[in-house]
Parts: C-alpha cells; structure tokens; sequence
C-alpha cells in the first residue's frame, strides 16, 4: 500500500525519479497537448516549424553573410547559418517556454498536485517536434549544397542530446525563479539576443583568438553549433570547443535540478 | 487497532503566510527616487520573506508576527481518519478548510508538523483542471484523466462509460471552446465521477452544475461511499454533508473546534458566533445611538419562546425585538429593519406597521418593538439586522445601526419545510412554503382518444 508522508521540507532533496516514471502517462499528454495547440487554428499548421528558421536564415544571410561578409571558414553562408540556425531556434524557443512553464501553468499548479518538474520538462520535448520537423528544411539545404555525409554524423544523436541539456539546465533554472521574481521573463529577451551574439551562430567560432577559446568555449552553446556543423558538414570535430561546454551543461543541468527541488515546495505559495 | 485502519493520520498540521506586504509610501520627490533605487534590494528581501518563517514561534500569535503580517491559516491540526469514513470539513470562508486540503494533496507542504495518507489517493480541489480549449473532448478527457491521477490504461478502460456520464458523445472531437459551458462542466465532471481511488479528497465541486446534475453528482458520492471508500470533503452545502458523512470536522480561525457527529457538528456551526451578536445593549443612556427624540437601548433576535436566540429552524418564526426610549414628545416614529444575507444583499426591509401606534405621537418612556419573520420563509443562512428610526413630518434620522445584530437560520428538511424531502440545493434568497394544489383528471385521456376514434 502505497503510503505518503507529508511533512515540513528540509534542506536539498534528491530527484524522485520513481516518482516521475509514475506520472509518465501525464507528462506524455502534456507533450502532446503542447504539440497540439501550438498550430490550432492556423492554416500551415506544422509548416510554420519549416517557414520560422527559414525566414531567420534568409535574414541573417543577407545582413551577416552579404554585408557584413562574416567569416565561415569558406562554406557558403546560407548552408553555413542553416547547420547552426536549427539547433538555435530550438534551444532559444524550449528555453523560453520551459523558463515561463510555471508560470503560465499556475492555475493547475494551485488545483492539483503531480511532480512540478514536470512543468519545465514538457517544452523540452514537445519543441523537440518542432525541431524534427525542421530536420527537413536542414536535409532540403544538404541536399542542394551536395554535401555528402560523412561518419561524423553518427555523432548527430549525441549532440541532440547535449542540446536538450542546455534549455533543461536554463529552465530548472529560470522556471523556479521566474516564480519569485517576474524579471525573468523580461531578462529572457535580453538572455537570448546575448547568446546568439556570443556564441557561432552567424560566425565561425575559428575567429576567436585561441588564448580566449577555452573561456569561450565554457559557453555550451558553442559546443552544440560547433558539433552540429562537424557532423553535418564532416571535417575534424573540434572538441577543444565542445567539452567545456558539455560540462557546463551538466552542471547546469545537476544544479538547476537541485535548485527547483528546493524551491518546488514553496512554489504555490508565492506564485 | 494497527495504523493500517487509518487511512489519514495528522499531528499537528500547520501552515502559515506572511501576508500584507505594503508597499511603501514616499513623502517627497528625493525619497521617491532613493525608494527607485533601492527598491531591487528591498523586493528581493520581500519576495524572499514570503516563505521563510524561523522567527515564528510556536506560542499563541505576539502582536510583532500581526505586524509582520503573518497569519496562521491552519494551526495544530491533528486528526485520524479510518477507512471507509466520509468526513466533511466545515467552516466559514478562511476558516483553513481549502489550505488543509491543499496540504493534504501536498499541492503547499505544511510549515510544522506531518500527515501521513496510507493508499491511493486522488483529489479534486476543482473540476475541470488543466482542461485545454483548444483540444477536442476527446483529448481533454486523457488529459484530464492523468492530471488528476489516473494512468493511461485506466482512463482507456472507463472512457465509455465516462463519455456516457457526460452526455457530449456527438461531440467528442470538437474542440471544448465550442462547448457550452454546461457541456464542459458535464464533460469534466464525467471524467472526476469516475476516478477510483481509495481516498478521495473533494473540495466544494458539488457547487457546480445544475440541479439535475447535482443530483447526479450526489447520487455519484453515495456509490463511492457505500464502495468503503475513505472520502474528505468540504462544503457548505449542509444538507449534503448531513447526508454523505459518517463524520465531520469544525474548523474556525485555522484551528480544529470539533470534531463529531455531522448532526452535532452542523448545529454547533451554524449556532457558532459570527462575529456579529445576537443581541445588542446600551446600558448607559449617554453612550447610546440615537438623535434628540429617540435613542436605542437594546436590539435582540428573539425565538419563539422569547429567548435570545442567535440561530432557529428554517421552520420556526423568529422576531428582531428593539427597546428604545422617546425623550422628547409628541412625534410619530417610524422603526424598521433591514435584512441583509451573508452575500451583503438586503433581502427584504420592514416597516413598522402596528397600527395602535402608526398614526399617533409617541410620548416619552421606553418601547419595546418586536418583528415577527414567519417560518418556513426565510432560507438558510446568516441575515444580519440594521434597525433604524425615523421621525416622521419632518422626517429625521434618529438612528440607524447598520448590521448591528445577526442570527443564522437553520436548514431543516422534511414534512412541514419547504425543501421536505429534497436533498439538492436549494436556491434563491429566501425560501417559503407555498400552498400548493394538484387537481388530478382521471377522464382526460379517455376523452382525448374517444375523440380521436370518431374523428
């Protein structure tokens, strides 16, 4: 028989992840009732995945690739912000929707109980839909640049997971806050026009000057642009880029847990 | 008796928040801009202070936590409650009712003390939770079913017969926003009906729905009670505690007050001080309202036999008696009450109508004016009183005493009220017993069809 004891908290307290496989059924649902109302009543529905980063890539080809002429390491700009410009769209948009996820749900969190982690895990999969789909737009692109693939992208699989890491890390993070202080929400704007500043997006993270790199490279997201583009793009994976970031992540991600753990008990009460 | 026979045991539950934060108040332009830059630090501090709460004692409350805003929504609640119980929980609004069902549904942890719920346990603080517009019924109804505790597989097996509760089979595959909101509420409730716990933890959701649908709803609650299954509720819709709990528990100003009989503990509720006495007195004439020609000196809620009653059965007449004294002659005087429910309306007003002293001037001395509410007229509930007098030609207010005395009128059911044997709600402001006739005409039917046949 199943026995729960309620009681005062105390201090840290680890990740219930018995508990969290119980309600695995729900968080399934809410993955998918977030798939489902996102394109309700639009008329491209899905395509928007597609239409979204596509229209970005066009931009920034024409302001960072024509004009201000950013070094790519001479691939072809389009090719070159459609590798990173996909993974981008998807860290910046589950890392919005996770960090607002308490937030936006308070009506539920006050009726009902269930693991509140949860709440900031669901973007992170159901923006993992969005970011398949534009999977398509990245093979279209390949496709007409005729860049073969090569075993690097076997590594593919892994570096989507590195990137999940990053909005689950911001979002344990940012959704417990965001409780407390409402600035989170305006600081995120500001958070995700940074990031895409400093980290290769629109630019080869090559032209930073190697004394810096390692101090760069703390940043995870450079980590992600630089993995994506050896996978997809083949040449030497830079891993003198790619691991500071990956610990990053996951102490992001450790910390971040610890830190919504503390602070899930008090979250209905200051809401 | 082992702990196993508990379903739900509690030792000293607690919960309490800091309230009335205020915001500060600048005197001058040069504060106002020092407040500015300030303010970052002192918001910090002040969303931090929201849950912290070492500096709050155990003892009875000191006039520092009242300025520091704190306030204990429950305090030293302790309790054991056996398998196959329905409890219900009574109390007025901010009694602690909701905060120890959301404690015991761990949706806020308490601040001292611990409970401990021995089985499955399934909730409903509302009905309807995390239901989506966008989504179809279909969909909602998954949702729903695993937001309120249910597994996948569980909510596949009863989706029939919960389709059927709710009536909206045409249209499970259009989106809940086209729904009625009747329709939503049906589909909802359909999907609660059918949750399947050992304990049930239910706030207050009989509220919703129609008349049809409450008896639904009701009938619902006697199945799950006669299934053993442990049940906590909170209403205050008295007739249904009376009817579904074996048991119910007072709660007044966060602390437990009885705990007993549903029977006993209604009436101890509903005769239990509101705030607002039963009766009234100025013993010193000096102190006592009133202008130059009369003042009043007692009001009182008087029952049938001539006591000081603060509650009565629905059934039984009840008078509102003012004494007052007239200390200057030769006016006409006009006394009346005003009666206002719980919800702040005035439910009625009356008039002084005695005809022995309507069309003549009072004289000095002491009057005693009594109101007389027939039974079976007024509906259940607390009325609070204002009692007023005015000289007429010229009219002048002497006094008038807003919601100076209040007495609750009891719910009764049965032969001689008006609800007799209706268990459901009860609407409206008041609630007479009206004459009513049946005529029956046995001959109708057969004429009708005579008439067809030559036809």
């Amino acid at each position: 028989m199943p026995v729960i004891t309620i009681k005062p908290p105390t201090g840290w307290e680890a990740i219930d992840f018995k508990e969290l496989r119980q309600y695995k059924d729900l968080f399934y649902f809410l993955v998918l009732r977030d798939i489902k109302v996102l394109y309700a009543q639009t008329i491209l529905g899905f395509s928007w995945a597609i239409f979204n980063p596509a229209i970005q890539i066009i931009v920034f080809t024409v302001i960072f690739g024509k004009i201000a002429k950013l070094p790519t390491d001479g691939i072809p700009y389009f090719l070159f912000s459609t590798v990173a410009i996909i993974p981008w769209t998807y860290i910046s948009d589950a890392m919005t929707k996770s960090s607002q996820s308490l937030v936006s749900e308070q009506s539920m969190l006050g009726k009902v109980y269930f693991p509140r982690m949860i709440y900031p895990l669901t973007p992170l999969l159901s923006k993992l839909v969005d970011f398949s789909i534009s999977l398509l737009l990245l093979v279209g692109v390949l496709i007409y640049y005729k860049v073969a693939p090569t075993w690097n992208m076997l590594l593919l699989p892994g570096f989507v997971l590195y990137m999940v890491l990053i909005p689950a890390g911001i979002g344990l993070w940012l959704s417990s806050l965001a409780v407390r202080f409402r600035d989170v929400k305006f600081a995120m704007a500001f958070i995700i026009r940074m990031l895409i500043y400093t980290a290769p997006v629109l630019y080869s993270a090559s032209s930073i000057s190697p004394e810096y790199r390692l101090l760069y490279s703390l940043n995870p997201i450079v980590g992600v642009m630089e993995g994506f583009r050896a996978c997809l793009l083949g040449g030497a994976i830079p891993w003198e880029f790619i691991v500071p970031g990956m610990v990053t992540a996951v102490v992001m991600v450790l910390t971040g847990a610890m830190y919504f753990r503390r602070m899930e008990r008090v979250i209905v009460d200051v809401i | 008796m082992s702990t196993d026979d508990f379903a739900i045991t509690a030792e000293g539950l607690s919960k309490i928040y800091r309230i009335g934060l205020k915001e500060q108040v600048h005197e001058n332009f040069a504060s106002m801009v020092m407040g500015f830059i300030r303010s970052p630090l002192q918001n910090f501090r002040k969303y931090r202070s929201l849950y912290q709460f070492d500096d709050v004692t155990d003892g009875e409350s000191t006039a520092a936590e009242a300025q520091a805003g704190i306030i204990w929504a429950l305090r030293d609640i302790s309790f054991a409650i056996k398998r196959g119980e329905v409890v219900g929980f009574i109390g007025r609004n901010g009694a602690g009712k909701s905060t120890l069902l959301k404690l015991l549904t761990r949706i806020t942890p308490p601040t001292r003390g611990q409970a401990e719920i021995r089985g499955s346990v399934a909730s409903l603080l509302e009905v309807g939770t995390g239901f989506h517009r966008e989504l179809t019924g279909r969909e909602n109804i998954y949702l729903n079913g695993t937001i309120l505790g249910m597994s996948k597989r569980e909510v596949v097996s009863k989706f029939d017969e919960i389709v059927e509760f709710s009536g909206v089979e045409r249209f499970l595959d259009t989106p809940v926003k086209r729904y009625s909101s009747g329709m939503a509420v049906r589909l909802a409730f359909a999907v609660a009906a059918h949750l399947d716990p050992e304990i049930l933890i239910i706030d207050e959701v009989l509220a919703v729905g129609d008349a049809a649908f409450q008896k639904k709803c009701i009938s619902k609650m006697q199945d799950v009670r006669k299934q053993g299954r442990t049940v906590l509720f909170v209403s205050h819709n008295m007739p249904a505690i009376a009817m579904l709990c074996t048991r119910a528990i007072l709660l007044s100003g966060g602390k437990m007050t009885m705990d007993g009989t549903p029977h006993d503990v209604i009436s101890r509720y509903l005769n239990s001080d509101a705030g607002t006495p039963s009766m009234r007195e100025w013993p010193d004439a000096a102190l006592a309202p009133g202008r130059d020609v009369a003042r009043l000196r007692s009001i009182r809620v008087v029952s049938q036999d001539g006591r000081t009653a603060t509650s009565v059965d629905i059934k039984e007449p009840v008078g509102i008696e003012m004494a007052f004294d007239v200390i200057k002659p030769g006016y006409k005087l006009l006394p009346h009450y005003y009666f206002y429910n719980e919800e702040g309306e005035v439910v009625f007003a009356s008039l002084d109508q005695d005809t022995e002293w309507s069309e003549r001037p009072y004289p000095t001395g002491r009057f005693v004016a009594t109101a007389w509410i027939p039974g079976n007229f007024l509906t259940a509930g607390m009325l609070l009183v204002t009692a007023t007098i005015i000289t007429r030609s010229p009219d002048s207010l002497q006094f008038d005493e807003a919601q100076i005395v209040a007495f609750s009128v009891r719910d009764n059911m049965g032969p001689g009220t008006a609800r007799g044997e209706w268990s459901g709600q009860m609407p409206g402001t008041v609630r007479p017993l009206l004459k009513w006739s049946t005529k029956y005409f046995p001959e109708t039917r057969e004429r009708d069809d005579l008439r067809r046949v030559r036809s």
